[in-house]
């Protein structure tokens, strides 16, 4: 009696945010999916977009051109420093955790602000070249795929660095000396040994990256200047512009669906919950 | 780890890690002295600097009440964000069945789904029962986009809590609320306390459901920060991002230490 008491409280404690949570969460989701069937005909109208539409074609080649090359490269370079981290002495290793929870932690807008003070074409970078007389006129670097690249790569950087770090502090350190020790050459016992035990960390924080890049949109609207339009910001302006909540609807869903499949197949090889960080 | 670990290809990586480092600092590099200019426009002061764009965003009201209306939506939707977060995580620790592993699961949907999908569901849903451009309405967003990251921290810190201590409470005479004020919180403070951070920091930085469900009344300091680089790039925007460095810096150094001491204390 006492116990089922508690029990049924305890299903009172999951049921309230449940309910909040569908109220006022999966309700608005669903209203996203219906639109797009219902709006502005019903049917499927709206997804066949999805095949003959060319604005769409580029938009999404776009999107996933921007979203592998800025995952590889915060890869490469959150694994350069997450390496250095791990071989660094303590003291040094705080400093270099510092720089990269700083940059975690800042807000999206003043990095994005920042960029474009440096790389607008009368910002700064462009007005020292211009001074020094190396060019004459502003080179194009922001308010185009580069700018919206760098600016990207700025913000994935740190979500690189911390699971690749967890997971590398996990290696067995004794490994790679045996490797050395058994006359592997420095580069042999990192490329045979090492890497390929870092490999699960770079798979997961790879698989997260490129599903977080799809979903962009202050950095590439701040940086890309509306010349290089990822699928989030085409869909905002869909609706903000063009009132047309068909088609924004439908890529939404699109967009949802790409991001849920790719994390089905992730869930396959990868835990998931340590992927979000439920484990840590 | 130097000692243990000496045979890593130190130069080529070594390099590229301290670039990226250093990549990493570049904004911040340029923000804070550019905030100091004298010129009415972005540039690094060269000949002097001047506190004028300091004395703007103090003086200037819209830049006041972003804050305000920033922090006030801010702590709301943590309070709530919390009290959902920390019943849901242990409600489905307590009851531990496959039902209470897909409510974790759900629960992170927030995290999972793109801004702009959940953007254009709140801002239909809104409209249907009036909450656009209301505190109500952006505190509840702010508040579910908060909620899965109380309710990963706090059944992370629920993992290492000994069920047997409820247990104990409750045979001794509490009630299930009592035990949960008296003997699960207070043990889980950590977990529920990183939670509330993250969502008060998620709901500080959000700026995509803001542009869709607020317009004029509501108008938080990424909004006022985002029309402040769209209209013309003044450099009281500069000013106020050093600001947020700043408080930025200080949460980070005041975080490092406490788990230093925490770490002393083990």
């Amino acid at each position: 009696m006492e116990r089922d008491h508690a029990t049924r409280t305890y299903w009172i404690f999951i049921l309230i945010p449940l309910a909040v949570l569908t109220a006022f969460y999966f309700y608005p989701l669903a209203k996203v999916l219906w639109l797009s069937v219902t709006v502005p005909t019903p049917g499927f109208g709206n997804y066949e977009k999805l095949l003959s539409s060319t604005a769409i074609h580029n938009i999404m080649l776009t999107t996933l051109r921007i979203g592998v090359i800025t995952t590889a490269l915060s890869l490469v370079i959150g694994y350069a420093i997450a390496y250095a981290m791990l071989q660094a002495p303590p003291e040094r290793r705080v400093w270099m955790l510092f720089i990269v929870l700083l940059s975690f932690w800042l807000s999206v807008l003043v990095r994005g602000f920042a960029w474009l003070t440096l790389l607008q074409s009368r910002g700064l970078v462009n007005t020292a070249l211009m001074e020094m007389g190396l060019i004459d006129t502003p080179l194009p670097l922001v308010r185009n795929e580069l700018g919206v690249v760098i600016g990207m790569v700025h913000y994935l950087i740190p979500y690189a660095v911390l699971p690749i770090f967890a997971n590398m502090q996990g290696i067995d350190s004794r490994l790679v000396p045996a490797a050395r020790g058994l006359g592997a050459s420095r580069f042999t016992a990192f490329w045979r040994v090492f890497l390929p035990l870092s490999m699960p960390g770079i798979i997961s924080a790879g698989i997260l990256l490129f599903i977080f890049s799809l979903g962009f949109y202050i950095t590439p609207a701040l940086l890309g200047g509306g010349k290089t339009v990822m699928i989030a910001e085409y869909v905002a302006v869909q609706i903000m512009e063009a009132l047309n909540w068909g088609t924004g609807s439908m890529l939404a869903v699109t967009l949802l669906v790409g991001v849920i499949a790719l994390l089905a197949a992730v869930s396959r090889f990868a835990n998931l919950r340590e992927v979000f960080g439920a484990k840590s | 780890m130097t000692a243990a670990n000496p045979s890593g290809r130190r130069g080529a990586s070594t390099f590229v890690a301290w670039i990226g480092l250093l990549f990493l600092l570049l904004p911040i590099a340029v923000v804070v002295p550019v905030s100091f200019t004298p010129n009415r426009y972005l540039s690094l002061p060269v000949d002097g600097w001047s506190l004028r764009h300091y004395e703007a965003i103090v003086s200037e009201a819209a830049w006041r009440n972003s804050i305000g209306d920033s922090l006030l939506v801010g702590a709301s939707a943590t309070v709530i964000a919390v009290v959902l977060g920390t019943l849901c995580a242990v409600g489905c620790w307590r009851i531990s069945s496959r039902l209470s592993e897909v409510m974790r699961f759900l629960m992170l949907a927030p995290i999972i789904v793109p801004s702009i999908v959940h953007a254009l569901g709140f801002y239909q849903a809104w409209v249907q029962v009036g909450l656009i451009d209301t505190y109500a309405g952006l505190i509840i967003a702010h508040a579910l986009k908060g909620l899965p990251y109380v309710v990963i921290s706090v059944s992370a810190s629920l993992a290492n809590f000994d069920l047997r201590l409820e247990q104990a409470a409750r045979n001794l005479g509490a009630t299930v609320t009592q035990a949960m004020y008296r003997v699960v919180v207070p043990c889980i403070r950590p977990g529920i306390l990183a939670g509330a951070v993250f969502a008060f920091i998620t709901s500080w930085d959000e700026l995509v459901v803001t542009m869709f469900i607020t317009s004029r009344r509501v108008y938080t300091l990424p909004k006022k920060i985002w029309d402040g680089i769209q209209d013309n790039i003044s450099p009281s925007v500069a000013a106020m991002a050093t600001v947020l460095i700043v408080v930025t810096l200080i949460g980070i150094v005041a975080h490092l230490l406490t788990s230093r001491r925490r770490q002393d204390a083990t």
